[in-house]
């Protein structure tokens, strides 16, 4: 029986209602007016495709696009793998030499400011004499966004029973043997969203992207933002709006991929 | 020996490969950071002096070293427009963190107040903004800020205003963006906190004859006082270095140091200046960093 102090209050729906909507109204918004016809981003027009046709035939922003969905793709897989790796390590690792470094070195990067990354990224870029452009970007990425993986990967084998790898070992399983047997299946669905994840942070970042690439090679987010500089844009709106859609096929996809195996623990730790 | 110890074994090798990508590309690049922060600013590529050189042998080493200075350092802390750069970065992340605890607390509240089945859903709604590009959740807000902009357009229909009022290029439009884009940074460790409390403390409350009102300021709120300070950490230390939110949504007249270090590097080349004020960022950061390192550690690994 519910007593008064548990149960769901007028104001407890009413805050939530106005929170969501709050968050969903100006991104509501912008996908409504990428299908506006009038030139005028402000004056309804009626329905049109008209500014996704114009973003097709826009060369420019279609190779930023496709340079950004490049990087994403890459820097997310590479990310992932030494995520992963990291978040085994720190979480079946038990104490070793250098932990707390190791993951000093790993949660920093999720609130460092993306100025700094991305300074001093590209100093080192050109101390060594890396030629900016693809590859830079894609480290760069690769290093910020390992870290999510990381902690998403890492919040999940936390949240495991670790009674069955061990008795995978008693039943005569190796150690990395009893992992890919026993853990690895378990923790895959973590692993899927932290790709994920990677992907979209990678496929959104601005700032060190900005610092990190080379004349010749933007990224769509670049691209956005120096038109959006000059003010808004009808085209803009549709890019965005494709942005949107693609983030949210990424997110369905994750989602399922999580609840798959999500029964067994619920993690309330989404970074 | 315990199969967990013996599993810890190749769990350790597994650090290898990561500690040295970390190790290479967020530890030493500091390294070149601070480097490049006692150097001159120069006309060349790269466009600062001295460049270490290997090849020219010791005494060339020797001298690049003599000529590395403070004076990058003298300039950011006598300049007062850079002093004004970090302390308008600290007063923008503070105001804007304390009016993200104002909102986005109740808004958790109400989450883990919703049947279990509805939970899931409104965590789904909250982390898809989050998934969702900064630069686009920004320009969506310019769409409607703007001079003739659907909240101009409805304040006109409405009476409420006679001429359109400018909203873009303010410090309300600043901390309106702020506020927005990092809500859910605010909402998650807050309702993951909240979750975990046992309502069995609430039932207490009432059995010993607390109103709702009394038992939420008694056990729930110190209770979630945690949740609060990862939530505050998460967005006050990003906010301080915040350069796209500022830079499109504030005016011109003051700069976050975030804008500042910007502009330094993509407009006035003077890498050096940048270098440093990057290095003075990290320093005041450096105690919530650390803080937000301990949280995250607990949180993570259960250790105290």
């Amino acid at each position: 029986m519910a007593s008064a102090a548990t149960k769901i209050s007028r104001f407890n729906i009413v805050s939530l209602a106005l929170g969501l909507a709050f968050l969903y109204l100006p991104i509501a918004v912008l996908v409504i007016y990428s299908f506006n016809g009038s030139r005028l981003v402000t004056v309804w027009g009626g329905w049109s495709l008209r500014w996704y046709a114009e973003f097709f035939n826009d060369r420019a922003m279609i190779d930023a696009a496709w340079m950004s969905f490049r990087v994403a793709a890459s820097s997310a897989t590479i990310a992932t793998l030494l995520g992963t790796l990291a978040a085994v390590a720190l979480s079946r690792g038990e104490r070793f030499k250098g932990r707390t470094l190791f993951s000093g070195m790993l949660y920093a990067p999720l609130v460092m400011p993306e100025v700094i990354t991305g300074l001093s990224l590209l100093l080192l870029f050109v101390a060594i004499n890396a030629g900016r452009g693809f590859w830079t970007v894609t480290v760069a990425h690769t290093t910020l966004t390992l870290c999510f993986v990381a902690v998403v990967v890492q919040s999940r084998l936390g949240s495991l029973d670790r009674s069955l790898e061990e008795a995978a070992m008693d039943l005569g399983c190796d150690p990395v043997g009893a992992f890919v047997a026993v853990t690895l299946p378990r923790i895959l669905p973590a692993i899927i969203a932290g790709w994920m994840l990677a992907f979209t942070l990678s496929l959104d970042d601005l700032v060190i992207a900005s610092f990190t690439t080379g004349p010749g090679s933007e990224t769509l987010p670049i691209r956005i933002y120096s038109e959006v500089r000059l003010g808004v844009k009808p085209e803009i709106n549709a890019i965005c709006t494709l942005v949107i859609g693609l983030i949210a096929v990424v997110i369905v996809v994750a989602s399922l991929a999580s609840k798959l195996s999500s029964a067994q623990t619920r993690s309330a730790a989404p970074l | 020996m315990s199969a967990r110890r013996i599993f810890a074994r190749p769990a350790r090798l597994a650090a290898i490969a990561p500690y040295f990508w970390m190790v290479l590309f967020f530890l030493v690049p500091f390294g070149f950071v601070l480097k490049i922060s006692l150097s001159q600013t120069a006309i060349a590529q790269p466009p600062y002096l001295p460049v270490f050189d290997p090849m020219q042998g010791f005494a060339a080493i020797k001298a690049a070293f003599a000529a590395l200075s403070l004076d990058n350092f003298r300039l950011l802390v006598s300049d007062h427009l850079y002093a004004m750069s970090y302390l308008r970065s600290l007063v923008v992340a503070a105001v804007s963190t304390s009016i993200l605890v104002l909102i986005g607390y109740p808004i958790a509240y109400g989450m883990a107040r919703l049947p279990r089945r509805w939970q899931s859903v409104a965590m789904m709604l909250v982390i898809v903004p989050f998934w969702t590009s900064f630069l686009i959740r920004i320009y969506a807000w310019i769409n409607i800020l703007q001079h003739d902009g659907l909240l101009n357009r409805i304040l006109l229909a409405l009476h409420l205003v006679a001429t359109p009022v400018v909203w873009l290029s303010t410090d309300s439009a600043m901390y309106l963006g702020i506020v927005y884009s990092y809500l859910p940074f605010m909402i998650l460790p807050l309702y993951a906190t909240l979750d975990k409390m046992d309502p069995a403390l609430l039932e207490a409350a009432s059995d010993l004859g607390s109103s709702p009102r009394q038992a939420f300021w008694l056990v729930t709120f110190p209770l979630s006082l945690p949740g609060v300070a990862a939530g505050v950490l998460l967005c006050f230390i990003p906010i301080v270095g915040e350069f796209v939110i500022p830079d499109l949504l504030a005016g011109s007249d003051s700069l976050m140091i975030g804008q500042t270090l910007w502009l330094e590097f993509f407009t006035n080349r003077d890498w050096p200046v940048a270098a440093a004020a990057a290095v003075l960022l990290l320093v005041l950061l450096l105690a919530p960093l650390l803080l937000y390192d301990r949280l995250q550690r607990r949180q993570l690994e259960g250790t105290r």
